[in-house]
């Protein structure tokens, strides 16, 4: 019984967060840190109890009949879990983060409140045992986040906030109408759909193949607008406006994770990567995730500022998921899904950085960083290391995932996806490597354009600080210790093992 | 053609003519004394439609009865609100 | 059982009336409790024992009153007592600023919750007729509340229609019994052919019924009255009124006169119903006022249920039986929303002084929990999981895929944008920081009433198999 209300522990740590945090008044600052960060290490303790139990192959599920033939299952698979660990470090991380970055700011009970939502909606996400808990997960993500992304009530970001709002909407009512088809005329008996079952699509007949192709692509579309495939990413950049921590939980985290973790279910637990390949939806969605790898990159290039160039890095590298998950064999397969968790640890570094220097310096375009090096080392250093990582220098994570890509693709006999692969890294190399090389080379120039928290002991307030060094060293270990049992790259292997051979 | 037939013939007439006044009237109370019209029509099919077919029928008349009591107290609102209406300086021909 | 939920809003009703005026206030929470016990009783009685009927005063059918209580009557009996319950616990304290209405509130509240208790409970034709009349009659008085010149013509456009609608109503229920000389609906539904005097019937009712339900283009009474009225009216008005002449209507579709109605009649209601979705939504997204704006997406959102129709008329019994399930959570899911809706904005109205959208800036930090409620009941609405409202789009839409039909599913998919059109105009304004006018305080019982109908719209989600597996028990009466 307890492996039934697992799942359920799990989503109700963040979600009874949420609801406390909403009913504390806005003083009871103490009360409400103390709780939401005990219910952070709660989440993590947890997830670990899980994933170890998952490893052990435990069963952790928890269902009941929702509609007339449709269940609600919480199931805790190893996919499962992969992204439940990704979103419960980085929510603790996050969190502290944001009480630094919102000291004295009004409105944090809100803020606070929705943040803890966003999390229970990914929690929801992860655990999800079929396509109709997932949907009802996509969508409260998006409820929970459009808050997040207005909180500062500036026109600008109310307007970023009715941008992403038409984007995720639009994109929801895209999935709802593929998922409802899936249901109405494919697998009335719930099985398909159903995650942990397998194998059943390919037994359908062969008249259905030309629906199954278009409704791959109607959730392929649905999806790809959380996962920010061009040209459905035009609400990314935008919502760069909302405040640092809401940008990486955004990105690394919550939402593109979101999208791209649906893509790897619907190839993987739904289509199956077999009938996927037959049916041959993958070629035409690892050439769409090329396209916007590359295009992501370009455009990267072109962007003054730190968080939009780091906004269009985003979107190229959330793609290497997508395009992992088209290269039909086992190693392409852990190349995707580990990439899942690098980009988000990296990436979460990035924004943390960018923060930093935003609120301590008051720095927002890449002209402004020379010489921040010396004043901020620790967060440039970060700031290094995650850029190396995205970049794919070894032995850091983003080397690995791209290695396994690159392998995955030969076995696959896409040989194409090598020249991808060379040409992204190039490009992500132009893009940051000037800046590091404005931080650490060049002179500062005169004054920093705003500069609220002096230097003291550290370059910035500890809360600001410490979640960007450990991130930053999370990147390195996933990278150095990839051996280990239970590393990102020993996870997905596991994961992939256990799809491949059913 | 029975008597009955003969009543509920006259009041779907009475119903088509009230329901033109009822649509056409700009005035507020003369779209109330239609609205009477209609009811009185309506009633006379009720009572007048069942007889034609089945013969003599309580039950019409005991419906009719309520039927009128409901119609009266509806007016009595009608004009109550209508009143105030006024008074407080509405138009009653909007 | 049966008639207690008749005696005691009735009685109550007429203490209300006797009583001296500082006891109207203090009897209505007794009320309520009693009302509520008596319908969970009764829900639970039909649940272990099935349906069941009643004769008043031991006088059978044709010249007494005989009652039918069946899953589907019950749960909307359990609706309407639960939404009457803290609607009532709402206006308790929205009425302390209004010393003259409250006295005329309590005694039309509760003929009102008769009435409606009396439609649901109705098992002949003339019977619904009078609960109709009734309901009218205490809606355009709780209308007309505060006497003021735009209350008091809504009023009067409510009365007209509701009346015009009656009467057409009446004259169909008088050619069924010259037809088939009874009017009792399970005898009825067994008799009724498909000829002309019948579909003359079905389609003088189906006129006075779509006025009164204000389906779209017969709406044009319900924005003013709606949104013209205190907030407790305009949610009960909303919530419960509106629901109980569509009752009558899908009753008279599917069960008394479904061989009289034809598949193309059952696409035009469709039609109407489509229409009301976008001319609702179009009405609602440019409307300056806040109350008006959640009074069109009632227009709006009603048209959801006229798919009803189109999707069970003509089709196999699995879509019919979806369509069907799916209507009736639409109904209860719409009902708690849209009362937390319009009781969260009543608070809002209430603290800035008037209902302009354009000044909601800075309530959100005054008043969060308000937001909060009008934010979830906008989720159901919108139908975006988890809610009840998405269950039910979830159902219309599987009921449509099953029938081929898709220019609804169409429909049904596509109106949830529209809803967050202009659903989200609310959160924008009420996420800038400026405050354009001083905020008053209100009393957190306003805020936390209007939360809870919210936190039971969103919880329907996880609880939709309930009401559906009670609806399930029907006897002769509904489909």
């Amino acid at each position: 019984m307890t492996n039934a209300l697992m799942p359920i522990y799990v989503l109700a740590t963040s979600l009874i967060a949420a609801l406390v945090i909403f009913t504390l008044p806005e003083r009871f600052h103490k009360v409400r840190t103390t709780f939401n960060l005990s219910a952070a290490v709660l989440k993590i303790v947890l997830v670990g109890v899980m994933a170890v139990g998952i490893a052990n192959q435990l069963d952790y599920e928890f269902r009941y009949e929702l509609l007339p033939g449709i269940d609600f299952i919480l199931r805790a698979d190893a996919l499962s879990m992969l992204f439940a660990a990704l979103s419960s470090v980085l929510w603790l991380c996050t969190t502290l983060y944001a009480i630094g970055y919102l000291e004295d700011a009004p409105n944090r009970s809100r803020f606070f409140g929705f943040f803890s939502l966003c999390v229970a909606s990914t929690m929801g996400i992860s655990l999800a045992g079929n396509l109709f808990t997932f949907l009802i997960f996509f969508e409260l993500l998006t409820l929970s986040t459009y808050p997040l992304v207005v909180h500062r009530g500036t026109e600008k970001s109310l307007t970023a906030g009715r941008t992403y709002l038409r984007y995720t909407l639009g994109g929801g009512a895209i999935l709802l109408i593929g998922v409802a088809l899936m249901y109405g005329l494919v697998d009335q008996t719930g099985t398909i759909t159903d995650f942990a079952q397998t194998g059943s699509m390919a037994e359908l007949p062969a008249e259905q193949h030309v629906l199954l192709f278009v409704l791959f692509f109607v959730l392929i579309i649905g999806l790809g607008v959380k996962a920010a495939l061009v040209p459905l990413h035009g609400w990314l950049p935008i919502a760069m406006v909302a405040p640092a921590p809401v940008s990486a939980l955004l990105h690394a985290v919550a939402v593109v994770k979101a999208g791209a973790f649906g893509i790897v279910r619907v190839i993987y637990d739904i289509y199956e990567i077999e009938f996927a390949w037959q049916l041959g939806v993958l070629l035409p969605l690892a050439i769409w995730a090329s396209i916007t790898i590359i295009w992501g990159s370009l455009m990267a290039l072109r962007q003054h500022e730190v968080k939009k160039r780091l906004a269009y890095s985003t979107v190229s590298q959330v793609s290497y998921i997508a395009l992992g998950a088209c290269l039909f064999g086992p190693i392409g397969t852990i190349g995707g899904i580990v990439h899942l968790l690098h980009q988000g640890i990296m990436k979460v570094t990035l924004f943390f950085c960018a923060g930093n220097y935003a609120e301590t310096l008051g720095i927002h375009k890449i002209s402004e960083l020379d010489g921040a090096g010396r004043r901020m080392p620790l967060t440039s250093i970060a700031f290094t290391l995650g850029a190396f990582g995205m970049i794919g220098v070894p032995p850091l994570a983003g080397f690995i995932s791209k290695w396994y890509l690159g392998i995955g693709a030969l076995d696959a006999g896409m040989g194409w996806v090598i020249g991808v692969l060379i040409a992204s890294s190039m490009l992500n190399a132009a893009y940051f490597l000037p800046i590091l090389y404005r931080l650490w080379f060049k002179p500062v120039q005169g004054p920093w354009p705003d500069e609220h928290i002096l230097a003291g002991r550290f370059e910035t307030i500890g809360l600001l600080l410490w979640p960007t060094v450990a991130t930053a060293v999370f990147s390195v270990a996933a990278g150095l210790f990839a051996a280990h049992m239970f590393s990102p790259l020993s996870w997905a292997s596991l994961i992939t093992y256990r799809e491949y051979l059913p | 053609m029975g008597v009955d037939l003969w009543y509920a013939l006259v009041g779907a007439v009475i119903i088509a003519l009230s329901v033109f006044a009822f649509i056409s009237a700009r005035h507020l109370m003369k779209k109330l004394l239609a609205f009477n019209m209609m009811g009185s029509g309506v009633f006379l099919i009720m009572v007048g439609l069942p007889q034609h077919q089945h013969g003599v029928d309580a039950v019409p008349q005991a419906l009719v009865l309520t039927g009128i009591v409901v119609a009266v107290s509806a007016t009595a609102l009608a004009l109550v609100i209508l009143r105030r209406y006024v008074r407080s300086g509405g138009d009653p021909a909007p | 059982m049966i008639p207690i939920l008749l005696i005691i809003p009735l009685a109550f009703a007429i203490l209300s009336l006797l009583l001296p005026r500082k006891w109207t206030r203090t009897i209505v929470i007794p009320g309520l409790i009693l009302q509520l016990g008596a319908a969970l009783i009764l829900c639970l009685t039909i649940y272990t024992e099935g349906p069941q009927d009643y004769a008043l005063g031991d006088w059978q059918a044709p010249l007494g009153i005989s009652l039918l209580a069946d899953g589907f009557t019950v749960t909307l009996l359990a609706l309407t007592a639960l939404i009457a319950a803290l609607c009532a616990i709402y206006a308790l304290f929205f009425l302390e600023r209004y010393n003259r209405e409250q006295f005329y509130f309590w005694p039309l509240f509760w003929f009102l919750l008769a009435s409606l208790n009396g439609i649901w409970l109705a098992a002949d034709l003339f019977n619904l007729y009078v609960g109709l009349e009734l309901l009218g009659l205490s809606a355009v008085g709780m209308v007309a509340l505060t006497s003021e010149r735009p209350a008091l013509k809504a009023a009067l456009d409510y009365l007209y229609a509701a009346l015009f609608g009656s009467l057409a109503y009446l004259a169909g229920v008088a050619l069924i019994y010259g037809a088939y000389g009874t009017l009792a609906i399970p005898q009825l539904s067994e008799m009724v052919a498909g000829n002309i005097t019948t579909q003359v019937a079905v389609a003088l009712m189906s006129v006075g019924l779509l006025l009164k339900t204000a389906i779209f283009p017969l709406h044009f009474w319900l924005p003013p009255a709606h949104g013209g009225a205190l907030a407790p009216v305009s949610a009960l008005l909303s919530a419960l009124v509106v629901k109980a002449s569509f009752y009558i209507l899908a009753l008279i579709w599917l069960d008394v006169g479904a061989l009289a109605v034809t598949v193309s009649a059952a696409q035009l209601m469709g039609a109407l119903g489509a229409g009301a979705i976008l001319w609702g939504s179009w009405n609602a997204f440019k409307t300056p006022q806040v109350k008006m704006l959640v009074a069109y997406s009632t227009v709006a959102q009603l048209g959801y249920l006229m798919m009803l129709f189109p999707l069970a008329i003509g089709v196999s019994e699995a879509a019919a039986t979806m369509a069907w399930q799916g209507t009736i959570l639409h109904l209860l899911a719409h009902a708690f929303a849209k009362a937390a809706m319009f009781l969260s904005v009543g608070t809002l109205v209430l603290a800035i002084g008037h209902g302009r959208i354009a000044d909601l800036g800075g309530v959100s930090q005054h008043m969060p929990m308000a937001l909060f409620a009008f934010g979830l009941s906008a989720v159901s609405l919108m139908g975006l999981p988890p809610s009840g409202g998405f269950n039910a789009k979830w159902l219309l839409l599987q009921s449509a895929i099953q029938s081929g039909q898709w220019h609804w599913f169409v429909v049904i998919a596509g109106g949830g944008l529209l809803t967050a059109a202009y659903v989200f105009r609310i959160f924008r304004v009420s996420f800038t920081e400026t405050v354009r006018h001083e905020i008053q305080a209100t009393h957190p019982m306003l805020q936390l009433s209007a939360l809870l109908l919210a936190f039971i719209a969103i919880g329907l989600g996880f609880a939709s198999e309930w009401p559906l597996r009670l609806m399930d028990l029907t006897g002769g009466g509904t489909p």
